[in-house]
């Protein structure tokens, strides 16, 4: 099933979905692999599985401290996509690719589509591949049936609101505020109104991200967005109280 | 040629690098910062405002010196230095940071973030930022910070704030990324003044248009005091901006030769080196909002760099310097940091110029060519910084006895006075 269909499917039982996000490799596979049993039972509908870079200019300090860890424990890109087909083949979320460009140029771009795909996920994100770069990374995926996730910011004109519409499929991943990810943005009009604003320009599903770290932030998005996206809030929780916090973390947040 | 005429390629490529690679978020800001470049790139207004404030503030034109008794100790060709480390500040770097700031008056914003690896670029853009009155942010790796603390206690004497980078090597290439942060955040109100000809477009062009002035101002000269073009022109290359501005004002000239010389660092096979073209471990990659040749693994992640040039110190060359290598406009060699001390003695004591270790890896090359050409050729090195400012570093690379006592001596006292 592709990313929309299993969206849509997956709204008609709850008004909002959460997106996940783990590190690969950091602090370890396993630790991610327990991070991700608990985000299921939680109910989790989709996860991105960050694969790590040595310049992950677009991340705030958490995820850029995860991201230099993971590599320096010797995490490798086929590491990455053996735990995308374990983490894909044992758990009922959709899990998505997010990663910097240079990972999937280095192999190649048929080769990253392929492998994405036999890895059992349903799209990646490649927060510094902007949409005049990606037309073939675009066509390759709509013939494997994977989807590239198109980001809309607060800084969007309508006009280039426009053009990001034309091209996304799959979901939308709507950027909160400016900045780096994991600080806090403050829900307010503004986030509705750019919710809004996408939304004119496509018809696919919207997830918000960027600072959503609390029941409070969900509620505030229900009936506006289809799906919260939250990912620093979660590890720093894990770092600070492991299973039993992040299994509760879960819980007030999508209760 | 003109390598910045994109009718018949794609906007902000040369050959198949170059382009713009970053989040979505700013692609706005850099519209917006494409829009005022090409503006004033039209204006001729712009051009004399830029130099005139040159001339009065930086000592521009920057004069050409003869090297005779070098060329004579030698016994090869003749060499002529432009002596770019005459700007205020010592570098060349002051010339893209003055452009950068009447750009940013015209953007009507009040704030600037730099990243700087050995601190010239840190340095001048401080210095910039005092005489025009903007905010200014230095982001600098931890260990810069900490090997060159007389460049940071100028910027902060200058009104910077200088932030340690305390993520990834702690060096320039993490301080490009913390300015990125930096920008994705604050661009409503702040300007980032890239250093190099490196990163996104249009980076590469602007930084290469303001630092063209030196080429102009060169060409000029060399025509004016030996009749002729130089045969060879010598210059170091990190990012390649030095190299960028004085190799335009021959880039046409088809019996000049280009030479640029990188970070040999320990030499061919350490893998503890900053030589991305003239060494044969780049690959092409994307990174830091750019498609260029970098220093990395198989996978794309970045490798670890070395050279005793902390100005060399970096993992991509500028996208045009990778195009004109593949088209062999530009040839690229290394020079190792043994070869760099060598060469700085030599230069010190023939001829009483301190050139920095950035721009004595452009002197090696030309030293070990020289002799090899007829008397009546000419070759013209850029001496794009000056040495005698980086004590610290130099006195730390050519290893100095009485400094290191001198050091201790200073460090005594400090100790005595705060008990």
């Amino acid at each position: 099933m592709g990313l929309q269909s299993f969206i849509a499917e997956r709204k008609q039982s709850k008004d909002i979905l959460v997106m996940a996000h783990v590190v690969c490799g950091y602090p370890s596979f396993e630790e991610n692999m327990q991070e991700l049993e608990i985000m299921a039972e939680a109910g989790v509908d989709l996860v991105e599985l960050q694969f790590p870079f040595s310049e992950p200019s677009a991340d705030g300090p958490l995820f850029v401290h995860a991201n230099e860890e993971s590599l320096k424990a010797g995490t490798t890109v086929d590491q990455c996509f053996d735990f995308m087909r374990q983490v894909s083949g044992r758990f009922p979320f959709k899990v998505l690719m997010m990663g910097y460009y240079n990972t999937a140029f280095k192999m190649g771009e048929a080769t990253f589509v392929r492998r994405v795909k036999e890895a059992g996920g349903v799209g990646y994100i490649l927060p510094d591949l902007p949409i005049e770069e990606s037309a073939n990374l675009h066509r390759l995926s709509a013939q494997a049936d994977i989807e590239p996730i198109i980001l809309m910011t607060p800084t969007s004109s309508d006009k280039r609101l426009a053009q990001l519409g034309s091209v996304s499929r799959g979901m939308v991943y709507v950027v909160a505020r400016k900045g780096v990810t994991g600080s806090k943005t403050n829900m307010g009009d503004d986030v509705l109104a750019l919710i809004e604003r996408c939304r004119q320009h496509t018809d696919v599903p919207m997830g918000v991200g960027f600072g959503i770290s609390s029941k409070s932030d969900l509620d505030f998005l229900r009936g506006s967005a289809d799906i919260a996206i939250v990912g620093t809030a979660a590890l720093k929780t894990w770092q600070q109280s492991g299973a039993s916090g992040l299994r509760k973390f879960f819980a007030e947040l999508m209760a | 040629m003109d390598i910045f005429d994109f009718s018949d390629g794609r906007e902000g490529y040369y050959g198949e690098y170059g382009g713009v690679f970053l989040p979505e978020i700013l692609h706005a800001t850099i519209e917006e910062l494409l829009v005022c470049f090409r503006e004033c790139k039209a204006d001729p207004t712009f051009w004399q405002d830029y130099v005139t404030l040159l001339q009065n503030y930086s000592g521009r034109p920057t004069p050409v010196t003869h090297l005779e008794n070098l060329s004579r100790k030698l016994g090869g060709a003749q060499i002529y230095v432009k002596r770019d480390d005459l700007n205020h500040t010592g570098s060349h770097k002051i010339n893209n940071v003055m452009g950068q700031g009447l750009l940013c008056q015209r953007l009507g914003k009040r704030k600037v973030i730099a990243e700087t690896g050995a601190g010239q670029h840190g340095f001048a853009t401080a210095t910039m930022a005092a005489k025009f009155g903007f905010e200014c942010k230095i982001y600098m790796g931890a260990v810069d910070v900490a090997r060159q603390r007389p460049n940071v206690f100028w910027m902060e004497n200058l009104g910077a704030e200088v932030i340690a980078v305390e993520d990834g090597q702690k060096t320039l290439k993490d301080a490009v990324n913390e300015c990125m942060r930096d920008w994705v955040t604050n661009m409503a109100d702040t300007h980032y003044i890239l250093g190099t000809a490196c990163g996104p477009h249009p980076f590469p062009e602007m930084v290469s248009w303001f630092q063209s002035i030196i080429g102009l101002e060169a060409r000029e000269q060399m025509l004016k005091q030996t009749g002729r073009l130089p045969d060879r022109v010598y210059a170091c290359v990190g990012g390649g901006s030095n190299a960028m501005g004085i190799f335009q004002g021959f880039i046409n000239d088809e019996n000049v030769e280009l030479i640029g010389s990188e970070g040999g660092g320990e030499g061919v096979g350490s893998y503890m080196h900053s030589s991305r073209l003239a060494y044969d471990d780049a690959t092409v990659g994307v990174a830091q909002g750019y498609k260029t040749y970098f220093l990395q693994n198989e996978e794309g992640n970045m490798n670890e760099t070395h050279s005793v040039a902390a100005g060399l110190d970096y993992i991509g060359v500028n996208p045009i310097f990778a195009h004109l290598h593949d088209q062999g406009k530009v040839r690229f060699e290394a020079a190792t940091d043994t070869e760099v001390k060598e060469a700085l003695k030599l230069t010190m004591r023939t001829e009483g110029l301190i050139p920095a270790l950035e721009s004595t890896h452009a002197f090696v090359t030309a030293i070990k060519e020289a002799p090899t050409m007829r008397k009546d050729e000419i070759i013209l090195i850029n001496q794009s910084g000056r040495g005698d400012k980086d004590i610290f570093t130099i006195a730390d690379a050519l290893d100095d006895a009485k400094w290191k006592s001198f050091i201790e001596g200073k460090a005594d006292q400090y100790r005595r006075e705060k008990n």
